[in-house]
């Protein structure tokens, strides 16, 4: 069955897009990650346009974001305060990504950029999260283990406007979360992912956080930064497909709650090695995508209509 | 598809009765099955069915253009060892969409010169170069016109090889139009040209109109005439599924 999607203007076979939606809500599940990363690609592998697909994908995520904070929330596992901070930088991030993307668009360099930040951020991410995993694993197998300290104090506490977070147990200077929510927005309006990815070892390993609270909170300031780059992108460039999105979350909905049953079976090291693997097998194809020879030197675009 | 063929030939017969050919000064009649295309949610391509009679001998050649658009090419180059866009042209007056159907192999039909002012065949239609980014030769210009042109067949928009028309008897024909799902909206154009002797006798031009109906239509309106609402709107919906999911698996 297919059906025409009004702003990516293509025919796709329901099934298809309800199918994408499933594995990637299942793998989401699986791993507590959004799945924007895995999603905007293929997409763009099934012949949306890549800036549809980047509009379309920050509305599910605004979607996938809110089911996943309320059972965060419930938990009490969300840091308002800290969140509050991330969303002040998201915001300004976000908006200046929408810019930045809009820039490109019109040098020709967008599909270029999407590509290029992909590679370097799935491939550090991946790289970084596959060594600890694997380290973790090795580790557990020796006895005696060594405990470290909750965080380690450097330059960066040492910055002014020096906040107290409550639930996260910090009293840390506000413009390091106010700097890491900014990146995290430029990237998630380049990319069209949450930035869970980014966000979470950042919160945990650059600002000291509990891991109890790093993913509730994640979520909790993906919900604005996604909702702001989904009305920035519907404003400046009409690329938000809302069949598109709600095709895909039906889909992902169903598809994370089967995930989230399996993840017991796993150990959290065993999870994040399987997850470390798939983002570098993403990043790998991408990056394999910029350095092949084209098929066609040649391509084309729509610039207007007359 | 065969019913609609018999009764276009139905129609095309009747008309022939009532305005006998010889009576006017008109060597070629044409019309369509629809004038209308309508996108709807289940849109998956449409075929137009292009009929008409000529007064004898000749060659027929149907030419059917979507609506003009200004497009970019690209040329890839290797910089840094990964490949990014260099050069690039813009075109205008590239139509959306280029069908092309014929009695016969065009160069059977007409000289290049004469296929080149007509602007019969994908190779002859005159975009015209609205700006050049970067040092380009005319060698490399006639390149980016080729790498539009199969580019655009390459989306199945462009028709490099022209299909059948089918003559019967030297006074009926027939060609099938198929537009693919990926076409523009607005006003196309089929042109029926008459060619004998190497030179077109006669033209009849005839509008179809493409356009978005129910609810997608509604959708693309919404998103460019309100596109602030529409993103407000699409933020109000992803929250409401996601709260609807959350409430719904909660018991599960």
């Amino acid at each position: 069955m297919h059906i025409y999607l009004p702003i990516a203007e293509m025919s796709v076979n329901i099934f298809l897009i309800l199918g994408m939606g499933g594995g990637v809500g299942f793998l989401s599940g699986l791993f507590g990650v959004g799945g924007g990363f895995l999603m905007t690609p293929l997409l763009i592998f099934i012949g949306v346009p890549a800036p549809v697909a980047v509009g379309t994908e920050a509305n599910q995520i605004v979607a996938s974001s809110v089911s996943g904070v309320i059972a965060h929330w419930r938990r009490g596992n969300v840091d308002f305060k800290m969140g509050g901070v991330l969303l002040a930088g998201g915001f300004v991030g976000s908006s200046l990504g929408v810019m930045l993307f809009k820039f490109l668009q019109t040098l020709g360099q967008i599909d270029l950029a999407i590509k290029l930040s992909y590679v370097v951020f799935l491939g550090i991410i991946g790289g970084l999260m596959f060594w600890e995993s694997v380290r973790t694993m090795i580790r557990a197998r020796t006895v005696g283990a060594q405990r470290g300290k909750l965080h380690q104090h450097n330059w960066l506490h040492g910055l002014p406007l020096k906040m107290r977070f409550r639930r996260s147990k910090l009293y840390i200077s506000a413009i390091l979360p106010f700097t890491i929510g900014a990146g995290v927005g430029v990237l998630s309006a380049i990319m069209g992912v949450g930035g869970g990815f980014i966000m979470v070892p950042a919160m945990i390993y650059l600002l000291g956080m509990p891991t109890t609270v790093v993913i509730g909170t994640s979520l909790f300031q993906i919900i604005f930064v996604t909702a702001n780059v989904t009305f920035l992108q519907a404003v400046s460039t009409q690329t938000v497909d809302v069949l598109l999105a709600v095709l895909l979350l039906i889909g992902g909905v169903v598809g994370a709650q089967f995930g989230s049953k399996y993840s017991v079976f796993l150990k959290g090291e065993q999870l994040r090695g399987l997850l470390a693997i798939m983002v570098l097998a993403v990043c790998a194809k991408i990056a394999h995508d910029l350095v092949a020879t084209p098929t066609d030197f040649f391509s084309i675009a729509l610039l207007a209509n007359q | 598809m065969a019913r609609i063929l018999s009764i276009s030939a139905f129609f095309v017969l009747i008309w022939i009765t009532v305005f006998p050919l010889g009576a006017r000064s008109q060597a070629l009649i044409a019309d369509l099955s629809s004038h209308h295309v309508a996108i709807t949610t289940g849109f998956t391509g449409a075929e137009v069915l292009l009929f008409g009679a000529v007064d004898g001998a000749g060659d027929v050649v149907v030419i059917i253009t979507g609506p003009p658009e200004t497009v970019v090419v690209r040329q890839k180059q290797r910089i840094a060892g990964v490949w990014a866009n260099a050069a690039d042209i813009a075109f205008t007056g590239v139509p959306n969409f280029y069908a092309i159907a014929s009695t016969r192999p065009l160069e059977e039909i007409a000289t290049t010169d004469i296929r080149q002012l007509q602007q019969i065949g994908a190779e002859n239609i005159k975009f015209k170069p609205a700006r050049r980014n970067g040092l380009i030769s005319n060698q490399e210009f006639a390149q980016f016109r080729k790498a539009l042109i199969r580019n655009k067949a390459a989306e199945g928009l462009f028709m490099t090889k022209p299909a059948s028309v089918t003559l019967m008897s030297n006074r009926l024909f027939s060609t099938r139009v198929n537009f693919p799902t990926n076409m523009a909206t607005g006003t196309y154009t089929a042109v029926v040209y008459l060619f004998r002797e190497g030179s077109s006798l006669q033209a009849f031009s005839t509008p179809i109109l493409v356009e978005k109906v129910g609810f997608g239509a509604e959708v693309f309106k919404f998103a460019h005439r309100h596109s602030a609402l529409y993103g407000i709107a699409a933020i109000i919906v992803a929250i409401f599924a996601g709260w609807l999911g959350s409430v719904i698996f909660r018991k599960v």
